[in-house]
This record gives C-alpha cells, sequence and structure tokens, in this order.
C-alpha cells in the first residue's frame, strides 16, 4: 500500500521517478525545477536507486544525452523549465521523431524577457509542435501520478513517444502537500520494464535519427502525426490500469459542476484548485457555472473536450501564454477551431491571465464567468491589466 | 527485423525511421535535387583525376579507359568537379526533365 505523506511537490516528483528504476537521469538545474535535480541527484548518488546521473552543461546537452541514452535502451528522465525548455527546444522534435520514450517534468515558467522566474504557461507554449505526449497536473498528487503513468504512456508499444508532465512552477513545485506515495511493489505491478522497439547495440546495428529526402518527409511526418494521434487510446488505457491498481481516476478533460452549465471556465494545470472554488461560489449564487480541466494538451482530446461542453452557451478560457499578434491565445486558437465546423457553437471568449506569477483569486474566476457570460460575441482581452 | 524496401506510404515509415540494415545507405537515391549534372569532354581530360578527389559525394568513378564520370543517382549538381577541373573538361549543363 501507498503511504499518506506531506512533501514538497518536487521533492515528491523526484521520488516517483526513482520508484520508476530509471536507468539515466540529465538534469540541468534551473528555478523553479532546481529542486528536481537536487533531490533526484542525491536520491542517485546516494545508492537508492542504480542510475546515472548526468551532470550536463545546459539543457541542450541534457535532451541530446537523453536521446543517446533512450536510443541505447535506456529508460530516461529530464526536467527543466521556461529558458531550459527553450534551449532544449532543438532536440524535442528529434526525441519525439526517433520515437523515443524520453519522459520529462516541465515546471512550468514564464519565459524571458523581462526576466521572470514565476509560474505561466509561456514555457510549454513554445514546444507545443514537438511531438510530445503532453499532459497537466492539477496538484501534488497528480504530479507523482501523472510521472510513473508517462513512462507507461511512452514506453507502451503502441505509443513509443516522449511523454512531458507540465508542473506549475512554485504554485505545485514548491508547495508541501499531503500526497499517496506508492509503494515499490505498487509501482512494479504498474509499469514493465522497458522493452524497446530497436536500440543502439553493437551485435545488432541500426541506423536512427536518419536523413529524410523531400520524397519521403512529408511521410515521415503523418507517420509521427498519426502516432501521437493514436497515442490517446493508450493513455486512456494507462489511466484505466492505474485506476485499478491505485483506486485515482483521470481522464484527458474532467468536469466539475458542468451539468446544466451555461458558462463553462476552462483551465489547465494548478488554477483548476482555485476556479473549482470559484465554481461553488457562483453555484451558491445560482449562476449556472461549470469547469472544464483539460489534463492531456497534446495529443488534443477532441471528443472528449466536446462531450465536456455539450449543451453550455458560453466557454470563458483562461490562457496562460501569449501569442504575440495572434488572433488569440493558444488554447482559444485550439477549442475555436475544434467548434469552427459546428452548427451551433458556443461562444468561445478567452481571457489572458496569471501572466508570470500574477496571483488569480477566486474573485478573478468570478468576474472573469461574470464577464464571459454577458458578452454578445467572441472575445479576447488580458483580464486583470491595470489600463 | 529486415528491410525490405524503402517506404513508399506513410504507413510503411518504419517507428523512428530507424533503419535495420546497416550500411544500406547506398540503397536510398539522392541524386533528385540536382538542377545541373556535370558533362565531360574527354578530349580536353589530362586524366589527372582532381574531380575524383574533389567529389564531396564521392560518387564520381573511373572507367576502364581511365576517363571519369559521375553517378547520377547520387550526384548532387554542386559543381565542384567542374571548378577545380584545371583543363576545363566538365562543364555543367541543365538536365532536360
Amino acid at each position: 500500500m501507498g503511504k499518506r505523506i506531506g512533501m514538497e511537490v518536487a521533492i515528491a516528483a523526484a521520488e516517483a521517478v526513482a520508484l520508476c528504476r530509471i536507468d539515466m537521469a540529465a538534469v540541468y538545474p534551473i528555478t523553479p525545477q532546481s529542486h528536481i535535480a537536487e533531490h533526484l541527484s542525491d536520491i542517485v548518488h546516494n545508492g537508492q536507486i542504480d542510475a546515472e546521473f548526468l551532470t550536463v552543461e545546459s539543457e541542450h546537452s541534457a535532451m541530446s544525452a537523453c536521446v543517446g541514452a533512450s536510443a541505447a535502451g535506456a529508460r530516461v528522465y529530464t526536467a527543466t523549465s521556461s529558458q531550459g525548455l527553450i534551449l532544449m527546444h532543438e532536440i524535442l522534435p528529434i526525441a519525439s521523431a526517433m520515437r523515443l520514450p524520453i519522459v520529462m517534468g516541465v515546471c512550468n515558467r514564464a519565459v524571458s524577457g523581462p526576466l521572470n522566474i514565476w509560474n505561466d504557461h509561456s514555457d510549454i507554449m513554445h514546444v507545443r509542435e514537438c511531438g510530445w505526449i503532453q499532459l497537466f497536473a492539477e496538484n501534488g498528487q497528480e504530479v507523482i501520478d501523472m510521472t510513473i503513468q508517462a513512462f507507461k504512456m511512452a514506453e507502451h508499444p503502441e505509443v513509443m513517444l516522449p511523454a512531458l508532465v507540465n508542473i506549475d512552477g512554485f504554485q505545485l513545485t514548491h508547495m508541501i502537500e499531503p500526497m499517496e506515495m506508492p509503494s515499490q511493489e505498487e509501482v512494479d505491478k504498474f509499469l514493465p520494464e522497458r522493452k524497446p522497439f530497436a536500440y543502439l547495440h553493437p551485435d545488432k546495428p541500426v541506423s536512427m535519427g536518419c536523413f529524410n529526402m523531400p520524397d519521403i518527409f512529408m511521410e515521415t511526418m503523418k507517420a509521427k502525426d498519426m502516432a501521437l494521434r493514436n497515442s490517446k487510446k493508450t493513455i486512456i488505457k494507462v489511466w484505466k490500469d492505474w485506476a485499478e491498481i491505485f483506486g485515482r481516476e483521470y481522464q484527458p478533460v474532467e468536469t466539475y459542476k458542468m451539468k446544466d452549465a451555461e458558462v463553462a471556465i476552462v483551465t489547465m494545470g494548478s488554477m483548476g484548485e482555485t476556479a473549482s472554488v470559484a465554481v461553488d461560489e457562483m453555484r451558491k449564487a445560482k449562476m449556472k457555472v461549470g469547469l472544464v480541466k483539460i489534463k492531456l494538451w497534446r495529443p488534443f482530446p477532441e471528443e472528449e473536450f466536446k462531450a465536456a461542453v455539450k449543451g453550455c452557451k458560453t466557454i470563458a478560457i483562461m490562457d496562460r501564454a501569449v501569442s504575440f499578434g495572434g488572433v488569440n491565445g493558444p488554447v482559444a486558437a485550439e477549442i475555436k477551431s475544434l467548434f469552427y465546423h459546428e452548427q451551433e457553437r458556443p461562444k468561445i471568449v478567452d481571457f489572458i491571465m496569471g501572466l508570470g506569477g500574477r496571483d488569480v483569486r477566486v474573485e478573478d474566476f468570478i468576474s472573469m464567468a461574470e464577464r464571459a457570460k454577458k458578452k454578445k460575441e467572441d472575445t479576447f482581452e488580458f483580464l486583470g491589466v491595470r489600463e | 527485423m529486415e528491410q525490405k524496401k524503402w517506404p513508399e506510404t506513410w504507413r510503411e515509415v518504419t517507428p523512428g525511421c530507424i533503419v535495420f540494415t546497416p550500411g544500406s545507405a547506398s540503397t536510398y537515391k539522392t541524386g533528385s535535387w540536382r538542377a545541373q549534372k556535370p558533362v565531360w569532354d574527354n578530349s580536353k581530360c589530362i586524366k589527372c583525376g582532381i574531380c575524383y578527389i574533389f567529389c564531396p559525394e564521392a560518387c564520381i568513378h573511373e572507367d576502364k579507359n581511365g576517363y571519369f564520370y559521375a553517378d547520377l543517382d547520387y550526384c548532387k549538381g554542386c559543381g565542384i568537379c567542374a571548378h577545380e577541373c584545371w583543363p576545363q573538361a566538365i562543364k555543367m549543363m541543365e538536365e532536360e526533365v
């Protein structure tokens, strides 16, 4: 049985990685991910697990080392934030194109400049198109669970793609929360040993990361896109396996008080907790408001999202990144394109909120839902910005 | 797992484009991006082999009479052979499509 613990979430993430019996971690420390790097280093160097911890000189090297080790058949983990993720960017699509099941924790932080170390989702939106499975954790328990689940999803023979878990910087990484830490036996039961499709070995030579001419590149990209789209089936199956062993259920899109809701607030990550309190308050005041939380960002759960907001008149989206000069924020762009072909589409109101650690309170969600309800058409605005 | 042939459709692309037959790069024809091809005038050729040495694709070969020719399955039409040829025996010519 798992153990009830009170622990900082970043430390718990490192402990969860250790339970997955990784072979190698290449991590370069960066705020607010540093506690994962430090604690994972302690775990390896104290001999708690039999793994290599590579102290690389940059995040670009960290991801490159992960690609190499994963290609050699190892179970590999890394974690980063913001500038670090962007420095890795060059290697991220290579990891997915080579179908290497690397798992990464992304401790979401604003992207410079100006320099800001606090939480928003601008870092992950920069690497949205990299072909990785992308999960969003809402609380410490989900960080532990999704980190372990990510290995099983990524390594599954029907998937073979890298996976990352978004962990809101500070709001999750540095919080001490009550959580249940699974036991080694439970994790061993859930997560089998990695059986690579192919790996680098002198006895059985293969070539990986080969050159593609224009005559085959399109086919290769379609194969990669289909692999990521098809991974949704396996992701859902992995979550079912998880629920059977641990009793905690996961879905690509989670709803809260959505029955009869006229306004749906859409969040990703830790803000779902605050938003659910706001929904409770509004329900008390007889406002028909519900909450939709996107847990699986890539592959985007199209049917699940549509089902979650069915019958809803207004969708109020919390976007925590700016697509500078774009039509609206990245989450709204996704959802608008999802509903474009629908005869009766909901009104989609997009709010840029909580950038660079700007606090988003219960009252802010209430004012967001009230404003969205009053709108006559789709709009896009920064909420809570001083005019 | 054996590589039977290079993929035609997206469904035939191996996961990660892994190539299971080592040393098979020469079976992947890479000459299609060429716009011009090198043409030798053997009456000017002094058989020095500088074209053979400089070819970055290593696709220039010597025939049985000691003259040189490019294997157009791999030649990218870069023109280095024509540029380096001392007696100017090589001309880059537009390809007929």
